[in-house]
């Protein structure tokens, strides 16, 4: 039902879908902004409504990006992206020129995407869309792929050890045995 | 529920959200769910030049569960209404226990 909905849409009539009466306990004060919102607004459907079928950068939480037409989804943001592409990194310092970064798409296909998963996902400006980021360029696929996968490694490494560190001290990471990106 | 209905008063107000890996986002609230999960619209990251698949992206939908801290604008937080929202909510909650 949420699917027919959308933010634009008027409030519905009271009940357990209509504008909290005072959000935080109070009786709504009159013409105030954010009590006025329809609650259906405050829904993970709604949310990803907005962003069907538009062109999205997804961050997953293994740190790769990936960018696609977001198709459809459910409301644990399990998502399906159409003629997706994996975008790989390799940052300035890492490369053959080492005052600037490379990056690289290698096509994907169509990608379903469990919720759990999902970092943060990016409605692209298509004005800049086309434009590479600032201080990157377009490398090789082959080349791009194996700087990324020889600096991840390193990252590993580094990362390990830190948590290591960390632990015989009595720190336990949020996100230990896990590479954010 | 009492941080949902906090956050809903802070729409339309300038956040900066800091995720677990360490980007920052700042952004104009524009929605909120059950799950935390936030919209932002307008976006800046600090330090740009680190995050480079953020370059062409101009409103984001972050995951709940990967938001470290919201730094909100102190101006726009009602805190003797907060104050009040919170003794309420443990009023309710003590009530639910017995």
């Amino acid at each position: 039902m949420m699917e027919n909905l959308s933010i634009s849409d008027p409030p519905l009539h009271g009940g357990p879908g209509g504008v909290p009466s005072g959000v935080l306990g109070r009786p709504p004060p009159q013409a105030q902004q954010p009590q006025q919102l329809p609650a259906q607004m405050f829904t993970t459907a709604a949310q990803l409504l907005d962003l069907t079928d538009k062109k999205l950068m997804l961050a997953l939480r293994d740190g790769r990006k990936l960018t696609g037409i977001l198709r459809s989804w459910d409301q644990f943001a399990n998502l399906v992206l159409q003629s997706t592409k994996e975008r790989i990194f390799v940052p300035p310092g890492y490369g053959p020129d080492p005052s600037r970064g490379l990056y690289a798409d290698i096509d994907k296909g169509i990608f379903l995407v469990r919720g759990e998963n999902v970092l943060l996902l990016g409605e692209i400006d298509l004005d800049k869309d086309d434009d590479p980021p600032p201080g990157y360029d377009l490398g090789e696929v082959e080349l791009v792929q194996s700087l990324a996968k020889a600096r991840k490694q390193e990252e590993k490494l580094k990362e390990k050890s830190k948590v290591r560190k960390l632990a015989t001290i009595g720190f336990e990471g949020e996100n230990q045995g896990e590479v954010l990106l | 529920m009492l941080f949902f209905s906090f956050f809903k008063t802070l729409i339309d107000h300038e956040v900066t959200v800091e995720l677990k890996n360490d980007i920052q986002i700042r952004g104009i609230l524009k929605s909120v769910d059950q799950y935390l999960n936030i919209k932002l619209e307008d976006i800046s990251v600090v330090e740009e030049l680190k995050y480079p698949h953020l370059s062409a992206v101009k409103n984001v939908f972050i995951r709940g569960s990967v938001v470290r801290y919201v730094h909100l604008p102190a101006g726009a937080v009602d805190i003797p209404l907060l104050e009040d929202a919170t003794r309420r909510e443990a009023a309710n909650q003590a009530g639910k226990a017995k």
